[in-house]
């Protein structure tokens, strides 16, 4: 019988090629019409350390990552040993004959008769390729592609070394099912967290991108660097990231739907320019991808750590939202969303991701570019004259003008088109003002913003039965793990349901309490060490969740992870 | 044509006799000089009483926080190149809290202007030490006298290779008028620095300690020598030099961006074919 899933775990010292020999099964395996969710683990160094790729790859849609390893290669002595017990039963090791470690179980591959050293990731495609069962000529051809910006040599040798890592694992014999033919229903494209946010703000028409870099956000700045000249973008390396945010308030202010991407020591440098862009009321998106703290932390590890933080980040009260994608795919859409909501209340808006979900590789639907709407910032709005850059309305939103412009993007040719914004408190004209009657009215007015987003909040997903007995309540990237574990407690007899948010503030409490109160037991799933996210709920509704499940070791939240906790009752680690 | 009055004309909350009064009548002078419609020039500040100048200017103004208003200016420029981007702050704003994005802008050389009013001392939080401030300058937060040598903007920015270094003085209305102008023209990062009185807090170095040491560079000086421009940077003291200190023609950084040419973010459309095949590239 073929396998319909498998879960291989590439493993071995940064440097080694793991990068190289995981992309390109990786994209070979989604153009063969394979599920994936590819998963890193890295330490924090360029060369040496432990680091691993886990694929999970399946022929139906998968949404979490796996804990039990089918298939192991190592690159070093370590990887065996760190990673060996996670074997499931039946699993394999595939290593190099030169590490000598003896066991029926291990195929041993000889790479030094293989291919040169510079070469043995690519003969260690080859053998991957083999035992799986991939055909054949379509990972050459990825692997073609891969190495084409190499010299002709340099591409010839790989492809040698591939053939002769096939030719090998073709020749012995192995107990191992090969992977079940998967049919190919549509194109999909490979993309991670990190990736699927950069494109979501090219497809919505950002025009500034301001960063320092800083793991686990960097790739999304660096997707974006790579493509700014082409899609017109100014995208622009910081020297702190106070200056990040306060050029992209800058670029805003102008007329640039501007995004800013970092961890969380970035993000406490951004907290007074946050609070510039509630006061001034511009438009800016910043990403939060988590690790986990405090201080420096574990820099290329995972945390939901920071909920409490980006909730109460920035002195003094104004209105945000703060959006916490559940998936790849929502990675795209909410950060398109997050711009939306920016724009509309002239707010500054927070997505909230962290390196599992950063880092994390899948195979999703080419996003539909051609139906996507982008913002416009120059559709006319109805200005006074002189222009009132925080005229008071009953939505609390002005209507708004862009310095050196008229009304609708036509160049300024008067004076009452004037554009003035200040961090002071300040009249309707924007100029600062020491009159306190002006100052509540102001507070008022900024207040209300928040009125309209509860309106347009987008409610959690609730999947299940009605009134479930057992309720998990997530956020953010834990959604697919939850779902797991609910579609396999709902297969097993148990009346599961999950509630999942992926947009954690504002909330509608009205809705959220009717259905936490509708089930038997609620359960809380998050990566921190303290219930944040059931603190604000309580906050919110009143509705104390007695019970959660953390995780706080920097590693992510699985369903395996997930069932330990709820079925053998282990502690949170 | 523009009258001077269409600069705008504003009762401020400044001390009689405070050389900011001198500084923003240079300023709307050399607006008007170049006749700048007030509607393309944005002044973005920071905070301190001279953050406060560009309230009392018709134009488009984004006052925003202590020592950032250089990483503001850079985005706005970036986002509409069309904008003539002028920052004015203090010397606590930029040397001080802003140190670190006044070096970047030095390096970056985006096309704006920065004027800064350097009084040496800390004005709004009525009388601390300033990054300028002399030696033995002595205030409530520093009663043994400053320690700490001096920030030296000028020479700091001839060392960085700044575009346009130049230094003007309050007491000298017409030549600061000048130097602005001459600042908005240069294509690239202008410093100007500008030497004034604090008539509350600085009781040291007052308008005629400033008048009594500060000349005029001669006719016959050339701001393009480097190596002579990093002497006169560093005279202070008995003489101070006015002028423009040093130049050179160092391309904007906006020029690096072809595509600002064709016009502000605002009205560059989204090029979503281009998008579509980066999207297929992720197949």
């Amino acid at each position: 019988m073929p396998n319909t899933e498998a879960n291989v775990l590439i493993g071995g010292e940064a440097g080694q090629g793991l990068v190289t020999l995981s992309q390109i099964l990786t994209r070979a395996i989604v153009r063969q019409g394979y599920y994936i969710m590819v998963t890193q683990s890295y330490h924090s160094r360029i060369r040496g350390g432990h680091n691993t790729y886990a694929l999970r790859i399946s022929t139906s849609p998968i949404t979490a990552p796996k804990e039990n390893v089918d298939i192991l290669v190592a690159l070093n002595k370590e990887t065996v040993q760190l990673h060996s017990g996670e074997l499931s039963a039946g699993g394999i090791i595939v290593l190099d004959e030169a590490l000598e470690i003896k066991n029926e179980s291990y195929v041993s591959v000889p790479f030094k008769s293989l291919s040169a050293d510079k070469y043995w990731n690519a003969a260690a495609v080859g053998v991957v390729t083999e035992i799986l069962g991939l055909e054949m000529t379509g990972v050459e051809k990825v692997a073609r592609e891969f190495f084409s910006k190499h010299s002709p040599e340099h591409v010839d040798a790989n492809m040698e070394s591939f053939a002769a890592g096939l030719d090998w694992m073709k020749k012995n014999d192995l107990k191992f099912a090969k992977l079940a033919s998967a049919e190919l229903k549509e194109p999909r494209i490979m993309v991670n967290g990190n990736e699927a946010i950069a494109l979501g703000a090219l497809s919505i028409g950002m025009k500034s991108c301001f960063f320092y870099p800083m793991t686990p956000a960097t790739s999304i700045s660096m997707t974006i660097c790579e493509h700014a000249q082409g899609m017109g973008v100014v995208a622009e390396q910081a020297e702190d990231e106070i200056s990040a945010i306060n050029m992209a308030i800058g670029a805003s202010f102008c007329g640039s739907p501007s995004l800013v991407p970092t961890s969380g020591g970035g993000f406490a440098l951004m907290a007074e320019g946050l609070s510039l862009a509630g006061m001034t009321e511009t438009p800016v998106v910043i990403v939060l991808a988590q690790r986990p703290g405090p201080s420096t932390g574990l820099p290329t590890r995972t945390e939901q750590g920071d909920l409490e933080f980006a909730l109460h980040a920035g002195h003094g009260e104004f209105p945000r939202a703060i959006f916490a994608p559940g998936s790849v795919e929502e990675c795209f859409w909410l950060t398109r969303k997050a711009f939306e909501t920016a724009d509309e209340f002239k707010i500054p808006v927070i997505l909230m991701t962290d390196q599992y979900l950063a880092d994390c590789y899948n195979s999703v639907k080419p996003f539909a570019i051609d139906q996507l709407k982008t913002i416009d910032v120059c559709v006319p709005e109805p200005i006074e004259q002189p222009h009132l850059t925080y005229k008071i309305t009953d939505s609390g939103i002005s209507p708004r003008l862009l310095p050196g412009f008229s009304n609708s993007c036509v160049v300024a040719h008067s004076s009452d088109e004037l554009v003035v914004a200040d961090s002071d408190e300040h009249t309707e004209n924007g100029h600062l003002t020491e009159d306190l009657s002006i100052r509540a009215k102001m507070v008022e007015k900024r207040n209300r913003k928040f009125t309209g987003l509860k309106s347009v909040v987008l409610n959690p997903e609730s999947v299940g039965p009605d009134a479930p007995d057992l309720l998990l309540v997530s956020w953010g990237s834990t959604k697919g793990s939850v779902h797991e574990v609910c579609d396999n407690l709902s297969n097993s007899g148990v009346k599961a349901a999950y509630l999942h948010f992926s947009q954690i503030w504002p909330i509608n409490s009205d809705v959220v309490s009717k259905i936490l109160n509708k089930a038997k037991e609620v359960v809380c799933v998050e990566s921190n060490s303290t219930g944040q996210f059931a603190k604000l709920l309580r906050r919110e509704t009143g509705f104390h969740i007695e019970k959660t499940i953390l995780r706080y070791d920097g590693a992510p939240i699985t369903p395996q992870h997930i069932m330990n906790r709820l079925e053998l009752g282990t502690k949170d680690v | 044509m523009f009258e001077l009055s269409d600069y705008g004309d504003y009762v401020t909350a400044w001390c009689p006799g405070c050389g900011n009064h001198s500084i923003l009548k240079s300023v709307k002078d050399a607006l008007f000089k170049l006749q700048l419609p007030p509607y393309r020039v944005l002044f973005v500040s920071g905070i301190g009483q001279a953050a406060k100048a560009p309230h009392y200017l018709n134009a488009n103004v984004f006052n925003g926080l202590h020592g950032r208003s250089l990483p503001v200016a850079t985005g706005a420029k970036l986002s509409n190149p069309n904008l003539t981007v002028i920052v004015e702050s203090g010397d606590g704003c930029h040397y001080g809290e802003g140190g670190n994005h006044f070096l970047a802008a030095i390096r970056r050389n985006v096309d704006i202007t920065i004027i800064v009013h350097n009084n040496q001392v800390y004005g709004l939080t009525k009388g601390q030490a300033s990054p300028t401030s002399s030696p033995g300058f002595v205030t409530k937060a520093q009663p043994q006298g400053v320690f700490n040598e001096p920030f030296n903007p000028v020479q700091i920015a001839v060392a960085m290779k700044a575009g346009f270094v130049a230094r003007g003085f309050s007491g000298n209305e017409e030549h600061l008028s000048e130097l602005i102008q001459q600042g908005i023209h240069h294509k690239g990062l202008a410093l100007i620095d500008v030497l004034q009185p604090c008539v509350s807090f600085n009781k040291v170095n007052t308008f005629g300690w400033y008048k009594q040491r500060c000349y005029m560079l001669p006719e016959n000086y050339d701001p393009t020598d480097r190596n002579q421009a990093m002497l006169v940077a560093d005279e202070w003291g008995d003489r101070i030099p006015l002028g423009v200190i040093y130049r050179n023609d160092r391309p904007a950084f906006e020029q690096h961006f072809p595509f600002l040419e064709s016009g502000p973010a605002a009205i560059r459309s989204v090029d979503m074919r281009a998008l579509k095949e980066i999207v297929k590239s992720y197949s």
